[in-house]
């Protein structure tokens, strides 16, 4: 029994590893960006877009903005295709077309970022530069490629609430005479919908912090988009782009830019934990 | 206007879906499709084993191959043992508590942090305080961090998926707990544990954002595990981004797909025998 305990003891502190990597992460994310944003000002970091490190001017609201639109553009169609997806994949799918669809959305997870930021590069930027107007590289570009990277994690999330649904609401609902669309829209989706919001929130998550293809297909200029059309630059691409040489004041900056991204991350994750426990009580109460 | 007969609105709702469901399935196949058409025809044995000439406008790419094995393989040989780990303790040696509760919240958000925050934390923490430098421990120590979360849960899900008769039967015959775990659970579990591994093992591969911060971009081949070494997504990312070599680009894009690809389709494999084995 004695060595039972020893083994448990050492499993319960390797088990604490991705814990203590959570928190060596905070804590150094925060100790290399708090001091600028305090010697800034948070508002001026916070609330100024000039963005000029040479000149020591730390302000990152473009880049929240930037962020903020990409984001909410790429939420659009990730959720309209992979909400469609996992009620197709759910309730309408043959058994036998689902076993092929579903392995397509996980190799679309699998695919590297950079490779989806060339293809969104060769491909949709141009077709917008001709045909849209503006440089291409645009809130509108960045969109759609992320919105294509962010629809496996709607889609696996989503079904996963759809599949806690007990099933005989389902069969209720048909005996009632309800077409499978209106069960679908009138029942599933309302008894699954804090699993489905934590889908699209963590969806959200996903696409803020993505960064290799958004820099490819974002253009990054320091502005404030006006349009869909128009360049952006976001906070992880601002990292990205300028880590590789910067120093000092200006590295402390980009970790600061790290710092924000990081505190956003944290309330998106926080909300959708919050969301999907809520949805398997509601799974199990019920 | 009319409304709509419930059954007439079904059909337009689910071609509509049916489209949507298309449109994707489609755009993989072009992704694919895309690249590997650019990028096979330059993918020769040379390209292969040469290493890179005038930063990659011509030559090969077998560095960052070798660089892209040795930062991957590692992450995961290192994450790989912490994370079944994690998975055994919260599975079989111990009651859900709020213990597990702040295991598994560390790890659930541990898996939502963007890559570009593994790479700014491994560059201050790794390269920097403990001093190993832009090397390929950094990176493999970084990619291993990232990946902890996914190996987690999908063991947990494994050793979950063991039927309870076994852990019975196991005890019956007077083992401990350890040799019920070590000679039954993990034995049984060991297909979907090893599914998980070998899907992280391919997202450390397409990582780009923390390997860049922490890996370094040096085209050498690494003799040691401190030094820098390219890896193949970044090697992409920097051909196609500075416009340095199209076609070698394309070449570099395929090798990450196809390998992608073998290792998603083994992944698939090694799941579905674990389904339809007989019990």
């Amino acid at each position: 029994m004695k060595q039972d305990k020893l083994i448990a003891l050492a499993l319960l502190m390797v088990a604490f590893s991705a814990v203590s990597g959570l928190a060596l992460i905070t804590v150094f994310i925060f100790k290399e960006g708090l001091p600028i944003i305090v010697k800034t000002g948070p508002g001026n970091f916070f609330l100024s877009s000039d963005w000029d490190p040479s000149s020591g001017n730390f302000g990152i609201f473009s880049m929240i903005a930037g962020s903020l639109a990409v984001t909410v553009c790429a939420m659009v169609i990730g959720t309209v295709f992979g909400l469609g997806l996992a009620i197709v994949l759910g309730e309408f799918c043959p058994p036998g077309l689902a076993a092929i669809l579903k392995p397509v959305v996980e190799l679309l997870a699998g695919i590297p970022s950079v490779v989806y930021g060339f293809v969104g590069v060769v491909t949709i930027v141009p077709l917008i530069r001709t045909y849209l107007g503006g440089p291409g590289l645009s809130v509108l570009a960045s969109s759609i490629v992320l919105g294509i990277m962010v629809l496996p994690t709607v889609t696996s999330i989503s079904m996963d609430a759809l599949r806690a649904v007990p099933r005989s609401y389902w069969q209720g609902s048909i005996a009632l005479g309800a077409t499978k669309w209106q069960t679908t829209h009138m029942v599933m989706l309302k008894a699954a919908k804090s699993g489905i919001a934590a889908a699209i929130i963590l969806g959200m998550g996903r696409a803020v912090g993505e960064t290799m293809a958004v820099i490819m297909v974002a253009g990054n200029t320091l502005e404030v988009p006006h349009g869909i059309l128009d360049p952006v630059r976001t906070l992880t691409s601002n990292i990205a782009l300028e880590m590789g040489y910067a120093s000092g004041q200006h590295r402390e900056a980009l970790f600061a830019t790290g710092v924000t991204l990081f505190v956003i991350i944290m309330i998106l994750n926080t909300v959708a934990l919050v969301m999907a426990r809520r949805g398997a009580g509601e799974g199990r109460t019920r | 206007m009319r409304r709509l007969s419930p059954r007439t609105a079904q059909q337009i709702v689910v071609s509509i879906m049916w489209m949507l469901a298309a449109a994707t399935v489609g755009t993989l196949v072009f992704i694919i499709a895309f690249i590997l058409f650019h990028g096979l025809p330059h993918v020769t044995w040379e390209f292969l084993t040469q290493s890179p000439v005038s930063m990659g406008r011509k030559g090969g790419i077998f560095p960052m191959i070798v660089g892209t094995a040795m930062v991957s393989g590692l992450a995961v040989i290192i994450a790989a043992p912490i994370g079944v780990a994690t998975a055994v303790y919260l599975t079989e040696y111990t009651r859900e508590s709020r213990i597990t509760a702040v295991i598994r919240f560390g790890a659930d958000c541990l898996a939502g942090i963007p890559s570009i925050i593994f790479g700014l934390f491994g560059f201050v923490f790794f390269t920097i305080t403990l001093g190993m430098g832009l090397s390929v421990l950094s990176g493999a120590l970084t990619l291993a961090l990232m990946v902890l979360p996914t190996i987690v849960r999908t063991s947990e899900e494994a050793i979950r998926a063991v039927p309870y008769a076994y852990r019975e039967v196991s005890y019956g015959l007077g083992s401990t707990r350890w040799q019920m775990v070590t000679r039954v659970v993990l034995q049984s579990a060991m297909p979907g544990i090893f599914t998980g591994i070998v899907l992280s093992l391919g997202r450390s591969i397409s990582e780009t954002a923390a390997v860049m911060l922490t890996a370094g971009s040096a085209l050498g081949l690494p003799s040691s595990l401190f030094d820098s070494s390219r890896t193949l997504a970044l090697h992409f990312y920097i051909l196609s981004r500075e416009g340095v070599s199209m076609s070698n680009a394309y070449a570099t894009a395929s090798v990450l797909i196809i390998s992608i690809l073998v290792l998603n389709v083994f992944a698939y494999w090694l799941m579905h025998k674990l389904v339809r084995k007989p019990r």
